[in-house]
């Protein structure tokens, strides 16, 4: 139900991907996601990519975290 | 000979003796095991160390090595781990029929270098045949006998509060390796069981500190499993920084995939130390000159708090109470 | 690696916890749906770094604990017959039904084999043209999808040996089930993150519209949860409930339509079997008709001898919320890991499991 791991896609041969994270490679199914791009992060659950991460939300996200962070080192 | 073992090889007769003398002895030829007299006979004087461990692990040849390697480098390990030099190993076979005689010598080849680089001899041993379906594919057991210097007190028990822990290398490389070959796990890396004997590293250790408490290699139940076993055989406390202990980036994303913790995952070439905060630093600079200790680190200390218990900090900040592995390592989806 | 380290940074952990500390002001509820937050929550440390104002608790979210036993003991029962290879992600393996598991049965001779993809269970179905190979379908709306897509390949592919025993459950009904039973009371919601990159944020707004309850969609780094912690509480401190996304990163409001797509295609709404909550209308997934012949349960017919629960287990109360594990009798003395009497004890999402191998969550006062 949880466990879903951003890897990314190394290359793409019709429903499948070859993606990549820190050197592991894994062959998954993207066909929940036929959207998905060479070059782009998915989660992957279970051997299927179920999502692309939006890499400029994670960017934003990280911004309003350091914001915070700087704030509370104000006090 | 044919290409497969068959029953008649383990029956004693002919075939066995062929079997023996073709396949398996040129692999670990020395002067007591050639012989072949129903026991080796040897001279030793002093404090003997003497180990037994069995080997069934699946797949048996994994990137980094095989059954034969482990079986040699697992038994050295064990006499290492309480200090001693080992000396001699047996070595036990029990074949399931229809194992390819090629496969076989690839595997006395593979016990032929450890025992070559750890520097003992295998002077006795034993092989039987079952039919198929009684043995998956392979059984080793290796006893070892090893000798302990006068005044080296080495044992679980031994830890002090003050002591530093020491952890001699990355950990999870030999678990994942194997997992990656497992059907259903399959996923490709270049990572490498870390398999290897650690006698000359103990030995090095020795010749820089004699306040070395306790020494164990992580094998089944990871580090995690260790560290309690330390904590409970000692009854001492046991303080660990997650961010101070090395994992290589595939294990980590190994265990990402599979919902696995490194600290459970097994090796089979590193070791945690115990030892006194006053040799730590000259220990680690010894374990770092040493290949098999290159990524040596100091992970954690011993305390006389919460006795039995092993705490780690979080890579976030707060702690948390790591406790053994309970059942077997298994990937979840959740 | 990307998109993971960055949300376990310590320093923009701290700036959290103070944010989240200086607007609680008043003792709040959180439930935490999935097992996966659970878990990832006490591992982590969270609850030490959250305000005392704030109580976590964990919900019904981990699918291995809310399988019935029933359906527990008929997969049981199928790995049994002949000519079977039963294929289970390793969630299942040991979790107790009422007279056996599914690792007994592998040592009394069935053939069960751990899989990490359907697709491997597709493979073994190919391998194995003379057994039938039934996969047992667990999880949520995450992996249904999945489920789903392996079917179509099946029947693309005419792998005819390949069958599905559908266990899996729906998460927006049983939040509905367990708000209505008031058994708990709850001020807000730590929504299931990958469930959500599949159904969106839209399925949750009954909840605060209905109940007043706030909801937050988090995702599984320590960052995240905290970030969606904040966000609830000052959800609850405004008196503003509403469904908001903290993991932008991953889930859209309109969630995945093509993944949907394919559930419903292969899947249609039924009742569903939960342990600790019995029968909840309109919460599982069962194959439909027009792909019957993947469906284990048209296929085999087995008839387990009727289910019992394990004295003294209190995993439905966990489930529902009702109480915590501390408060099983058997926790500790009892059930553990090496031992487990009920499921919460031997899923490593269970809230038992979590509480056990992580420490109590109260142990920021010492161990």
């Amino acid at each position: 139900m949880c466990l879903a791991v951003p890897v990314r896609i190394v290359s793409i041969d019709g429903h499948e991907a070859e993606t990549e994270i820190a050197g592991v490679r894994r062959r998954v199914s993207i066909a929940l996601t036929p959207e998905a791009k060479v070059g782009d992060y998915v989660l992957l659950h279970t051997g299927y990519a179920i999502g692309v991460v939006d890499e400029a939300e994670a960017e934003e996200t990280l911004k309003l975290l350091e914001e915070i962070a700087s704030l509370s080192e104000v006090h | 000979m044919g290409d497969t073992i068959l029953l008649a090889h383990g029956s004693g007769g002919k075939l066995s003796h062929e079997l023996v003398e073709k396949n398996l002895l040129p692999f670990l030829s020395n002067p007591a095991l050639n012989k072949l007299d129903d026991s080796a006979i040897f001279e030793a004087s002093g404090r003997l160390a003497f180990t037994t461990d069995s080997y069934v692990v699946n797949p048996i040849f994994f990137p980094g090595g095989d059954i034969g390697k482990l079986a040699v480098c697992g038994t050295v390990n064990d006499l290492a781990m309480n200090g001693a030099k080992p000396l001699y190993l047996s070595l036990s076979a029990i074949i399931e029929e229809g194992f390819l005689i090629s496969e076989l010598e690839q595997i006395m080849q593979s016990i032929k270098k450890a025992a070559e680089e750890a520097e003992v001899s295998i002077i006795t041993g034993d092989t039987k045949v079952v039919n198929q379906g009684q043995a998956d594919k392979l059984f080793i057991t290796t006893s070892g006998v090893g000798i302990i210097s006068p005044g080296v007190d080495i044992s679980g028990a031994n830890a002090r509060a003050g002591d530093k822990v020491l952890l001699s290398g990355t950990i999870g490389d030999h678990g994942i390796s194997i997992m990656s070959q497992r059907e259903g796990l399959r996923f490709s890396m270049t990572l490498e069981s870390d398999c290897a004997p650690l006698n000359k590293l103990v030995s090095q250790m020795l010749e820089v500190s004699s306040k070395i408490h306790c020494l164990r290699d992580p094998t089944r139940g990871g580090l995690a499993t260790t560290l309690n076993e330390f904590a409970r055989q000692s009854k001492v406390g046991i303080v660990t920084e997650e961010v101070k202990i090395p994992v290589k980036r595939e294990v980590q994303a190994a265990c990402e995939l599979l919902g696995l913790d490194p600290i459970y995952v097994a090796n089979e070439g590193k070791m945690v130390s115990i030892v006194d905060p006053g040799d730590a630093d000259r220990i680690l600079a010894q374990m770092k000159q040493n290949s098999y200790g290159k990524d040596a680190a100091i992970i954690g200390e011993i305390t006389k708090e919460h006795p039995g218990k092993v705490i780690m900090k979080t890579k976030l900040g707060p702690s948390r109470i790591v406790d053994m592995l309970s059942g077997e390592l298994l990937p979840r989806i959740c | 690696m990307k998109f993971i380290d960055e949300y376990q940074d310590s320093k923009l952990a701290k700036g959290l916890a103070y944010k989240i500390a200086k607007h609680s002001t008043k003792p709040i509820r959180l439930m935490e749906f999935c097992g996966g937050h659970t878990h990832a929550i006490l591992r982590c440390g969270i609850r030490q770094l959250v305000p005392k104002t704030v109580e976590l608790r964990s919900g019904p979210g981990c699918p291995v604990c809310v399988t019935a036993t029933a359906d527990l003991d008929k997969a049981i029962d199928l790995a049994h017959l002949p000519d079977v290879i039963i294929t289970t992600f390793g969630d299942m393996i040991r979790v107790p039904g009422s007279y056996s598991s599914l690792q007994q049965a592998k040592a009394e001779g069935a053939d069960v084999r751990i899989v990490y993809s359907t697709m491997d269970a597709l493979e073994i179905a190919q391998a194995n043209p003379e057994k039938s190979v039934i996969f047992i379908g667990i999880g949520f709306e995450t992996t249904a999808p999945t489920i789903a897509a392996s079917i179509l390949t099946a029947q693309q592919e005419k792998i005819e040996n390949f069958y599905v025993l559908s266990l899996n459950k729906l998460t927006p009904p049983v939040m509905k089930a367990l708000l209505d039973s008031g058994e708990v009371k709850i001020d807000g919601i730590v929504c299931p993150g990958h469930v959500s990159v599949i159904i969106g944020s839209h399925p949750y707004e009954f909840i605060p519209k209905n109940y007043g309850v706030a909801c937050v969609i988090s995702g599984f780094e320590p960052l995240d949860i905290l970030l969606c912690i904040d966000k609830l509480v000052e959800q609850i401190e405004n008196g503003d409930p509403k469904v908001e996304i903290a993991y932008l990163r991953g889930v859209k409001p309109e969630g995945n339509r093509k993944a949907r797509q394919l559930m419903e295609n292969v899947f249609e709404v039924t009742e569903a079997n939960w342990r600790g909550l019995g029968i909840v209308p309109q919460s599982g997934l069962k194959v439909r008709g027009k792909y019957e012949q993947f469906d284990a349960d048209k296929a085999f017919s087995v008839s387990p001898k009727p289910p019992r629960e394990p004295k003294g287990c209190r995993c439905g109360d966990v489930i529902r919320g009702t109480a915590t594990p501390l408060e099983c009798k058997l926790f500790r003395k009892v059930c553990a890991p090496e031992s487990p009497v009920g499921p919460c004890m031997v899923s490593s999402e269970g809230a038992c499991a979590a509480y056990y191998q992580y420490g109590a969550p109260e142990n920021s006062q010492g161990f």
